[in-house]
């Protein structure tokens, strides 16, 4: 693998639920060691394209290469081996699975020992730590968050996709979460493809963005570039939604 | 006081086979959210194994005792478990994804072609075997009444805890286990952290229909007979007995299995034996009627 190959390029995506068709020719890159964000409203598709980069639902034209291999007509789980990992739109944390096996079902799939992930968890995530033995559906939902982020992690990824990691919480925890996304970018080299409707503080921590409106790529740019843009600042930031 | 106790250990030894099958019930039902009404054929096919394998082994001679029940132990859950993911695999995964009611209806089809493919291929009459497991210790003694715990009742219960144990062992410490509950909890997100859930799907079925050929061996042993159609009944009282426990709880399923088992006991013992199948039923209908989530259903117990 070359340091110029992608570690995400998806060309024309086209992705379904049923008759509904969610992504109608989505293009984007992800390079090596970037943060790139995705930001639309509510019901453009942002869920369904990292859904569809994990092959569920399958696309149903286009192309997704992970660092340049072809990865479309992959099964999810097949997937979810080389190197991708997910936290979902919803959390979906096992409920009835305590903090520590909701971890260690994130690295049960990969074969290797869970223990040095599990302590880097633990150490971005000290809260879980203390949460160990407790339900997942007990947990408050900052906490869940936390949880289903580290059990990403736990599969030592390479690129991680993040759904939403804002929603629904608080601002000061809203911050710590997006500092963890940032350290771990920064020190370990993590690629992220963040979805977000908080576009404020997406674009703010992504290197670059893209803006997805009904299925379709409507812009792109750096962080600050999309952030200067009066569009953007109407549509996404001006507190409408 | 001594005739009810005698009823007890019956009732217990019986319940325990219940038990047994209810499991293969209840974890398939967690697991794709289907009743699989074929599963009590599948315990039938067990009990067939083991009479061909016991006919095999003891009357020709080549073995006989405690190894021999084990070795037809072990020989009738490797071919049951085969069964158990033949079915799955042919009748229920191609609908996958399919609007609710077909795997369902497939589960009776399936149930259908066991039955006739047994009455065909081994005859529509009951097959018996020689008594395998005789005598017992005497417990207490009242008048002329002697309670009794026969060596088949100790055997059943011996073999169906040390199951049990193995398999709560399965499914609480061990990946596979985890994974179980991770498909039962929420499948897709089994799948997004590189489950392989068909396969973990398959494997729920080979281990419920490996218990299921528990109790078909010890069925067998105890009852001393076999035929076709033995699995409906059984089959019907076991899902009576997860229903009664909470579908898709498994310390429900073998709760559930020991009081239909005893329930059926006692009303063969103080009322009528004719009547014995419509005690166990009837519990069926209350408990839907008044209880449908069952006794342990709505707790939150660890589900497969």
């Amino acid at each position: 693998m070359t340091e110029h190959t992608p570690m995400l390029e998806v060309t024309d995506l086209v992705a379904a639920y049923g008759a509904v068709e969610a992504l109608k020719g989505v293009s984007l890159q992800v390079r090596q060691g970037e943060i790139v964000t995705l930001i639309g409203a509510n019901g453009a598709g942002k869920s369904t394209l990292l859904m569809s980069l994990c092959g569920d639902p399958q696309p149903r034209a286009g192309r997704v290469l992970l660092e340049g291999r072809d990865i479309t007509a992959c099964p999810t789980h097949e997937i979810m081996r080389m190197g991708v990992a997910q936290s979902p739109e919803g959390r979906r944390v096992f409920p009835r699975m305590s903090v520590l096996e909701n971890l260690l079902m994130g690295a049960q799939a990969q074969g290797h020992d869970p223990a040095p992930e599990l302590e880097k968890v633990f150490a971005l995530f000290p809260r879980l730590k203390e949460r160990q033995a407790q339900r997942g559906g007990t947990l408050s939902g900052g906490e869940q968050q936390m949880l289903a982020i580290g059990r990403a992690l736990m599969s030592k990824p390479r690129l991680l996709l993040l759904d939403e990691p804002s929603l629904g919480l608080a601002p000061l925890i809203v911050r710590q979460i997006f500092s963890a996304i940032r350290a771990l970018n920064e020190a370990e080299g993590l690629t992220v493809l963040l979805v977000e409707q908080n576009a404020n503080q997406a674009l703010r921590l992504a290197h670059r963005g893209y803006v997805l409106v009904t299925g379709r790529i409507t812009m792109e740019g750096t962080g600050a570039e999309l952030l200067a843009r009066p569009e953007i600042r109407d549509a996404y930031l001006g507190g409408g939604h | 006081m001594a005739y009810a106790l005698q009823q007890l250990i019956n009732g217990i030894s019986l319940g325990m086979i219940y038990g047994l099958i209810a499991v293969g019930y209840t974890m398939v039902y967690g697991i794709i959210g289907m009743i699989n009404f074929a599963h009590g054929d599948i315990f039938m096919v067990g009990a067939f194994v083991a009479l061909i394998a016991m006919v095999m082994l003891v009357s020709g001679g080549i073995m006989d005792g405690p190894a021999a029940i084990l070795l037809v132990l072990a020989i009738s859950m490797a071919f049951t478990a085969l069964y158990g993911w033949t079915v799955e695999r042919v009748a229920y995964r191609p609908l996958r994804g399919s609007f609710r009611l077909a795997p369902l209806i497939s589960a009776i089809g399936m149930s259908i072609v066991l039955q006739n493919f047994v009455q065909v291929s081994q005859g529509a009459r009951p097959k018996p075997i020689e008594p395998q497991v005789i005598g017992g210790i005497e417990l207490m003694r009242e008048g002329e009444f002697v309670v009794q715990l026969s060596y088949m009742q100790m055997l059943i219960i011996g073999t169906t805890l040390a199951a049990l144990v193995v398999f709560t062992w399965l499914v609480t410490k061990t990946p596979l286990g985890r994974a179980m509950r991770a498909c039962e909890q929420d499948r897709k997100m089994a799948n997004l952290l590189g489950i392989d859930t068909d396969r973990t799907i398959s494997l729920t079925f080979v281990i419920g229909a490996a218990l299921a050929a528990v109790a078909a061996t010890l069925y067998l042993l105890r009852y001393g007979v076999a035929d076709f159609f033995m699995g409906f009944i059984v089959g019907v009282k076991a899902f009576t007995a997860a229903v009664l426990g909470g579908i898709g709880s498994l310390p429900g399923a073998v709760l559930g299995g020991l009081l239909i088992g005893l329930i059926e006991t006692f009303w063969s013992a103080y009322f009528s034996v004719q009547y014995k199948d419509v005690a166990a039923f009837s519990i069926l209908a209350l408990t839907l009627i008044f209880l449908p989530t069952g006794l342990l259903g709505r707790q939150d117990v660890e589900k497969v």
